[in-house]
């Protein structure tokens, strides 16, 4: 019963890990502001959940656990807004999704040229 | 098998580190520091467990509460630093 309680807390552990590292990468790599937190969302959404968990199947049933649900429960409602603010705070400021710094060193009409073009093809 | 998930962690910490400090946005570095902090979150918890010391889940609670106040305040100050200059630049237009 043991093996089974550490095996589970393994696999949940490493998606955790896998998705956090997913994120991550993201977050470093995507194009635009945008598309950056759609990647970092997923570390505080997904790999959040599957690590606290992991650690909580670690736990068993005691105060630790119960923390841990506070924790959980607690960035599932921070971590959603937070990203509102921070999107509603660079939409105010006038990061436009297509055009913010960073896309591409191309002209804005080229991008919007292509788009229309994979829009009609689409 | 803490250590999985710590080296992964660790990892996006630094990942999360380097967008923060190419920018090239304020908005790119603020998401990147609430990562950063969500990440610390995670890693105390699992350090609890691989310590043996639940006392770290408390850290880890008080450090998301920081993290969370934190990021709504430097977030209201550039929007209302942004609404400011908008603001001043539309009195400059209008006489």
């Amino acid at each position: 019963m043991d093996l089974l309680l550490d095996i589970i807390s393994w696999v949940l552990l490493s998606a955790g890990g896998v998705f956090v590292l997913i994120g991550g990468i993201g977050a470093l790599r995507m194009p635009n502001l945008y598309t950056r937190m759609h990647a970092a969302s997923v570390t505080d959404s997904i790999g959040a959940v599957l690590v606290l968990l992991g650690v909580m199947v670690q736990a068993g049933l005691s105060l630790a656990t119960i923390k841990l649900g506070a924790i959980l429960i607690f960035l599932l409602i921070t971590g959603p807004t937070a990203s509102y603010a921070l999107a509603s705070a660079a939409v105010l400021a006038g990061l436009k999704p297509e055009e913010s710094p960073g896309t591409n060193e191309a002209a804005p009409a080229a991008a919007t040229n292509s788009r229309s073009d994979s829009e009609r093809s689409a | 098998m803490y250590y999985v998930f710590i080296i992964a962690t660790l990892v996006t910490m630094a990942l999360a580190l380097i967008r923060a400090l190419l920018g090239p946005s304020v908005y790119d570095r603020v998401l990147a520091v609430n990562m950063f902090g969500t990440k610390t979150v995670l890693l105390l918890s699992v350090i609890a467990f691989l310590y043996g010391r639940p006392d770290f889940l408390d850290l880890a609670l008080a450090y998301a509460l920081i993290n969370f106040i934190g990021v709504l305040a430097v977030l209201e100050f550039f929007r209302s630093r942004a609404m400011r200059r908008e603001a001043e630049a539309g009195q400059e237009k209008s006489p």
